[in-house]
């Protein structure tokens, strides 16, 4: 297959409309401006839609009508903007229909700045909108695996009837790396539940909804909701380790962080400690189970993050009393070096 | 004896009871909608949105495709679902907070792009769902729940005229203002209505028409005194009749 | 092989594109390869920027501390990069860019100041002074092949200016001789 050399943000709109996306609703927001320019002059070439939406709640809320309508649709944007899109996401979850949702993460709260942050872990995993909902959340550590995951994104999306978030960061949006991008065809899934005009009438009215005014069909309504929830626990957790093997140090970190201690491992003698890392890909689902067991026989687990400790929360959940946490983030849009890394790993190592 | 129907329930509404208050007329304004969509031949290409509002429910009643939208969103959605079905009749069913409040950016930029959506917009001057709050459409002097002594001037501002703003929007094609209280007037609006079905399947895009109604319980009336009131103090502020016109 | 380059200049010197060309060219020698611009306003303050890591090997984080070479098109950048140029590590600057009054500050670096802008204007077009740049950075580190770079043009520049490529070879040339 032909190598590409292209931007995370570029492949990452190329991935989706090999992957049968014809529908892209946007608004401009730094770092993640790439996507919604290469899909302006990408979707006409392959007789797609794009629009550049009045506001970020104007985008999703399309995406809605057309997700409702049967076709694949996406949309992306970056923390701020995320924000503004909760209540659509809500609505989407709520009314069972898949989209897949970008965000190319900078450092907040408020405006911010336009730098590499992983600060919107929580709102992308936990929630972000109101009502007891759930995304699917990919984490890309690379151009190529933002690839993958997108269109991987687009299929289970489908699957679930559900949204599926692409959680980026400005590193992983603005970098460069060669890149395979081949078409995937979607996977085949009914969709009759989608408004099209009541032509056949074999077939109930569509209505796409989350309103239910009666408690007991709410509840029901929710019941079923956990129901796919629980399944998708069970079966669509991603991970990778690395230099897991006799480590005593095990260090956890998602997206581009986790280049970044791929580098500490690689480029330094750690002073008869050896250090393993492990990467959850998909977010949520978070690989519990996977990681307590990976803790196992390590003397201390360290987790790093460009924020003040989001996705610690879900380690110390899934780790427990096998070994003791450590954490080291660094916020505001300041990407960590692997000197630095390398040297908290040592003072560990000293402890130890 | 032999039995003629001569009144029917349209079957572009489905046979299950209005929520509706007493005097209200959502109702009118929902059939004579089922009337021109049946009446257009158009029943089973036409995918329709409910807001947020009294009409919330309205996915209940029109016998078609519907979506429910987040509240103002309506047009967002409309334009959602008309990117991928452009043969399909697509209208928005919106009250006066979902369209001239928290929805303002959504109408004004769909109708900015010419959406080709049919845009039903129902003005009775209040929030009706939620007990009768001041609306932006409330006249000054009105009494709300949210403006115990009437809408103040100084403090809420003037109400919004949706209808001239959307009419200075180059991309809207047809902008019109009817009311629903009497015969003549109820055949008016149906005029309005199917004009702009029929605007929108020839294509010529974006049209709204503006229906004012009345809401007996949020103001405080009997239904034949909230019509005389509507004919009264809302005509006057928000002139009936055509606004707009080709672009 | 695992080169880290910085490239650097002001918006619209080409540093950022020379840093993609020699990238894809170590792409086409199959080799790992990351790029990584500076984005937002800290391109307008004069030192634009891009880092780029060539690797026999899978590639960590695409930032970089420690560079085994930083090209700098002008003052601010030499100001902002010099630092970051590891022990022995080489510094390619442009002096007619650069203050009269610059300082070598580092001892433990190969500076290497050449008066990049004139020796482009002398090729006729001031826009190929990235080339002689980086034609050479290429030839101190060997980072790929000239003709992997004329490759990575062609396909940058396309049919329409394909005309420009013999002019670009040469200053990549110039740039190379410069070095040796």
């Amino acid at each position: 297959m032909e190598k590409r050399f292209m931007k995370g943000n570029e492949a990452i709109a190329e991935a989706a409309v090999m992957a049968g996306c014809r529908y892209f609703y946007g608004y401009p927001i730094t770092p993640q401006n790439e996507i919604p320019e290469y899909f302006s002059w990408r979707l006409p070439e392959v007789g797609g839609i794009f629009i550049q939406a009045e506001s970020e709640i104007g985008a999703i809320n399309m995406c809605y009508g057309t997700s409702g309508s049967g076709a694949r649709v996406m949309t992306s944007s970056s923390g701020p903007g995320l924000s503004l899109k909760a209540e659509g996401i809500s609505y989407m979850a709520g009314a069972n229909l898949p989209v897949v949702i970008v965000n190319i993460m900078r450092a907040g709260p408020g405006l911010g700045s336009i730098q590499p942050s992983q600060s919107d872990y929580l709102q992308a995993t936990k929630g972000g909108g109101h009502g007891d909902y759930n995304c699917l959340v990919y984490a890309p550590t690379g151009v190529q695996s933002a690839v993958d995951l997108v269109q991987l994104a687009f299929d289970k999306a489908d699957e679930y009837r559900m949204p599926a978030i692409i959680l980026g960061d400005g590193v992983i949006g603005q970098m460069m790396e060669p890149v395979v991008i081949q078409e995937k065809k979607p996977i085949k899934v009914d969709k009759s539940w989608a408004t099209v005009g009541w032509k056949d009438k074999n077939r109930p009215r569509a209505v796409i909804n989350s309103l239910s005014l009666v408690p007991s069909e709410l509840e029901e309504w929710n019941l079923n909701l956990q129901a796919k929830y629980k399944k998708i626990k069970e079966s669509e957790v991603l991970y990778e380790t690395y230099n897991m093997e006799d480590s005593d140090i095990l260090v956890v970190a998602y997206g581009s962080t986790s280049r970044t201690i791929r580098s500490a491992i690689d480029e330094n003698e750690l002073k008869g400690h050896k250090i393993g890392l492990f990467t959850p890909i998909s977010l949520w689902p978070y690989p519990e189970k996977e990681l307590k067991e990976a803790t196992k026989g390590k003397k201390c687990v360290l987790v790093v993050e460009m924020s003040a400790g989001q996705m610690l929360q879900d380690v110390k959940l899934a780790v427990g009393d096998t070994a003791p946490v450590h954490f080291y983030g660094r916020m505001g849009g300041i990407i960590p070096t692997a000197e630095e890394i390398f040297a908290q790993i040592l003072k560990l190592g000293e402890v130890l | 004896m032999s039995e003629t129907l001569v009144f029917k329930r349209p079957d572009m509404l489905r046979n299950v009871g209005f929520h509706y208050c007493p005097g209200c007329t959502h109702g009118i304004i929902h059939r004579l909608i089922a009337e021109c969509i049946e009446e257009l031949g158009l029943s089973d290409k036409t995918i329709g949105v409910a807001p947020v509002g009294c009409s919330v429910l309205a996915y209940d009643y029109f016998n078609c495709d519907m979506q429910e939208a987040a509240h103002g969103r309506a047009p967002a959605v409309a334009t959602g679902i008309k990117r991928v079905h452009e043969d399909a009749c697509v209208f928005t069913y919106q009250g006066d907070g979902d369209l001239a409040s928290i929805g303002t950016a959504e109408i004004i930029h769909a109708a900015a792009r010419s959406e080709n959506i049919s845009v039903f917009f129902v003005n009775n001057a209040i929030y009706g769902m939620t007990g009768g709050q001041m609306a932006p459409t409330t006249l000054v002097g009105q009494k709300a729940t949210t403006s115990p002594h009437g809408r103040n001037q100084k403090y809420a501002g003037m109400p919004i005229r949706m209808s001239e703003v959307m009419a200075a929007i180059e991309g809207a094609y047809y902008i019109e203002r009817v009311m629903v209280v009497d015969v003549k007037s109820i055949n008016n609006a149906k005029k309005a209505i199917k004009k702009s079905l029929q605007y929108q399947m020839e294509g010529k895009g974006f049209s709204m028409v503006e229906i004012l109604s009345t809401c007996p319980t949020g103001w405080g009336m009997t239904p034949l005194d909230a019509v005389e009131w509507l004919k009264k103090d809302m005509v006057d502020y928000y002139p009936l009749g055509l606004i707009k016109e080709g672009n | 092989m695992n080169i880290k380059m910085i490239f650097a200049g002001y918006g619209g010197q080409g540093a950022l594109l020379s840093g993609q060309l020699i990238s894809y060219a170590a792409m086409l020698e199959d080799k790992h390869v990351t790029w990584f611009p500076s984005y937002g306003p800290e391109m307008r303050g004069g030192a634009a920027s891009c880092s780029v890591i060539i690797s026999d090997k899978r590639i960590g984080s695409p930032i970089i501390q420690s560079a085994d070479a930083v090209i700098a098109l002008n003052q601010p950048s030499f100001d902002k990069f010099e630092p970051f140029v590891k022990p022995e590590g080489v510094l390619i600057y442009n002096t007619s860019m650069t203050d009269s009054g610059l300082k070598e500050s580092r001892s433990d670096v190969k500076y290497l100041g050449l008066p990049i802008s004139d020796m482009a204007n002398e090729l006729g077009n001031l826009r190929v002074a990235n080339m002689i740049a980086l034609g050479c950075l290429n030839e101190l580190l060997k980072c790929a092949k000239t003709e992997s770079i004329i490759e990575a043009l062609k396909v940058r520049l396309g049919e329409k200016r394909a005309d420009l490529i013999e002019l670009n070879k040469v200053a990549i040339e110039k740039g190379g001789n410069a070095a040796k």
